[in-house]
């Protein structure tokens, strides 16, 4: 490194090329600005008191206030069923359009496929939720249907991108020669499948199944659009809450999701770490 | 591909054909269930929102099944119901300046506070660039309806950012940030900042120092060295993260939805509106319209810029 200071050196602190004075203080910034406000609404989920402003003290009350209320306890269960149908759906399909896009000459169509799989990311929640409400809805009157079924398709459809990707990645690093191998040893191409291609796939499906069932649990816009009467998950029934008085029982109910969020994300990076 | 092949063609060559035949359609069948659900929830109900917003409204909800312009003329235009006098629908160019400038002001401010950022991260020593950008990655993934509500616990007149400057007697009572405009700012900066830092950090961690160092050495001043050198050499990852905000701040729901209080609304809520209480669907199909069409340009800018960079190598 450039022992030698250019323009004007800071005394008593050697020169470092890649020191940007100020820098660091605008990253602390960043980083106070976004953790604090996770951190007070954490803090106060453990609050005694009625109020989500004044601190009077820890207890677990508001946590056995969420625990116990009924239309939580529904939402939950919805919310726990829809994510784990979408998610399972989402990563069925993508693991296949991944085995059928992936290790491939690019073919007549392979772009299409392409971009319809990634399109759920490119078009606004808002458009996409406006345009299944009037599709659902000329559905519901045909059909005379309104199940969970909606919503669980709704969820598969968008979450197919956050699943294909991962699964897509971990084919695209996959080693040939074992699948090679097994079809010399005169394995049948299902059994090259079932026992080498879908173990060595695993940690990708893993990934992109934890990936599809975090976003589903998260979603709100679509969700709203989507639901009919008393489908509430729990994110549209924290938002429809909003509309009353706020509790701190709403900040037990994200301290849950969040730890949730942390622990599938942190395994995530474990999953993605051995890997390497 | 898959016709019959020329019996003129050497049976090697038609064997490579059929071959070829069978695995594009062995590609197609796999990809096949994931277009279905695809076409079903997400794609297909698209050309239906083309199709309504061409429609007459129904009077209460829904649709008319015959031909108008009245929905993609209301998007701008004002029709008043008595006299039939034409004017530029102020409300709707209010709520567009609101989202336009919003999102610009987002993407400009999440710009300053990320880069730095991102190149604090990226200057780390490498075994502890993962932990920082963990850090980054936590709240990206976080719900957004939860950090929504956990910005406005901040703001709101109770909050804690007004109890603390009363306590410190920067103000004598306290500020109401909720429900405006500048609440809807905060909040949108607070919820896209990763969005930024993400593609940022990924520039910024390629960046060649030696060229910053040769810059030094050619007496580069500290400013020029960043303005002339690291900027240019990192400039696709502004441009991706500046667009990564942009977009979903262009179509943002939720956040305009609790922070504005539902007078400070931006093109989302709108469209919201005309599906509800405004009872136009037309309208509101045509105003979907509108923000994918100015999504796709953005996406365009995008894509752009990035096989500028692919091509570079």
């Amino acid at each position: 490194m450039a022992e030698r200071a250019a323009g004007r050196p800071v005394p008593g602190r050697p020169f470092s090329v890649r020191r940007i004075p100020g820098f660091a203080g605008i990253a602390a910034v960043s980083f106070v600005l976004l953790y604090a406000p996770i951190v007070t609404l954490v803090v106060y989920s453990f609050n005694a008191g009625d109020s989500i402003a004044l601190w009077e003290g820890l207890s677990l009350r508001w946590f056995a206030a969420a625990w116990a209320n009924e239309q939580v306890q529904e939402a939950t269960v919805r919310s726990l069923v829809v994510a784990a149908s979408a998610s399972a759906i989402a990563t069925a399909v993508s693991t296949m359009a991944a085995l059928g896009t992936t290790r491939t000459a690019p073919f007549p169509g392979s772009m299409a496929i392409y971009a319809l799989i990634n399109q759920p990311l490119m078009v606004p929640e808002i458009v996409t939720a406006v345009a299944l409400l009037i599709v659902f809805a000329m559905i519901k009157i045909s059909t005379g249907y309104s199940g969970l079924g909606y919503l669980i398709a709704a969820h598969a459809a968008f979450c197919v991108p956050f699943a294909y990707l991962p699964i897509r990645a971990r084919l695209e690093g996959m080693d040939l020669s074992y699948e090679v191998a097994a079809a010399d040893l005169y394995a049948t191409p299902w059994q090259t499948f079932r026992r080498i291609t879908l173990p060595l796939l695993s940690p990708g499906i893993v990934a992109g199944a934890m990936l599809a069932f975090v976003i589903s649990l998260d979603d709100v816009v679509i969700t709203e659009f989507v639901k009919s009467a008393g489908q509430d998950t729990l994110p549209t029934y924290m938002l429809g809450q909003l509309r009353r008085a706020v509790t701190p029982e709403v900040n037990a109910i994200s301290t849950a999701l969040l730890a949730v969020t942390v622990v599938l994300l942190s395994a995530f990076f474990v999953l993605n770490r051995q890997r390497r | 591909m898959a016709g019959p092949a020329a019996p003129a063609l050497a049976p090697a060559r038609t064997g490579e054909t059929a071959a070829r035949a069978a695995r594009i359609r062995r590609n197609w069948l796999l990809a096949t269930p994931a277009l279905v659900l695809l076409l079903l929830a997400a794609s297909g109900p698209l050309l239906v929102v083309v199709v309504y917003s061409v429609l007459e409204p129904g009077e209460y909800s829904g649709v008319v099944w015959e031909l108008s312009g009245e929905g993609w003329f209301r998007v701008l235009f004002h029709r008043d119901i008595f006299d039939d006098t034409l004017s530029l629908a102020d409300a709707h160019l209010t709520i567009f300046w609101r989202s336009a400038s919003i999102s610009l002001l987002t993407t400009a401010i999440t710009l300053v506070l990320g880069f730095p950022t991102a190149y604090f991260i990226a200057t780390r020593p490498p075994t502890q660039r993962m932990l920082w950008l963990f850090l980054v990655t936590i709240p990206f993934w976080t719900n957004l309806l939860i950090r929504t509500f956990a910005i406005m616990e901040v703001i709101r007149n109770e909050g804690i950012l007004n109890s603390w400057a009363m306590k410190l007697g920067l103000i004598q009572a306290p500020i109401q940030i909720l429900y405006t405009d500048t609440a809807v700012l905060i909040g949108m900066v607070y919820v896209y900042l990763p969005l930024m830092v993400l593609p940022l950090y990924a520039a910024m961690e390629r960046l060649d120092f030696r060229l910053v160092e040769a810059a030094y050495d050619l007496y580069a001043s500290r400013w020029r060295v960043l303005t002339r050198v690291i900027v240019p050499l990192v400039r696709p990852g502004i441009v991706a993260g500046s667009i990564l905000v942009f977009i979903p701040s262009l179509g943002a729901y939720v956040t305009p939805r609790v922070l504005g209080g539902g007078k400070n609304m931006m093109i989302s809520n709108l469209i919201e509106l005309q599906f509800g209480e405004g009872r136009n669907w037309p309208l509101g199909a045509a105003l979907s319209m509108t923000l994918l069409a100015f999504v796709m340009v953005a996406l365009l800018v995008y894509v752009r810029n990035m096989s500028k960079v692919e091509r570079r190598g």
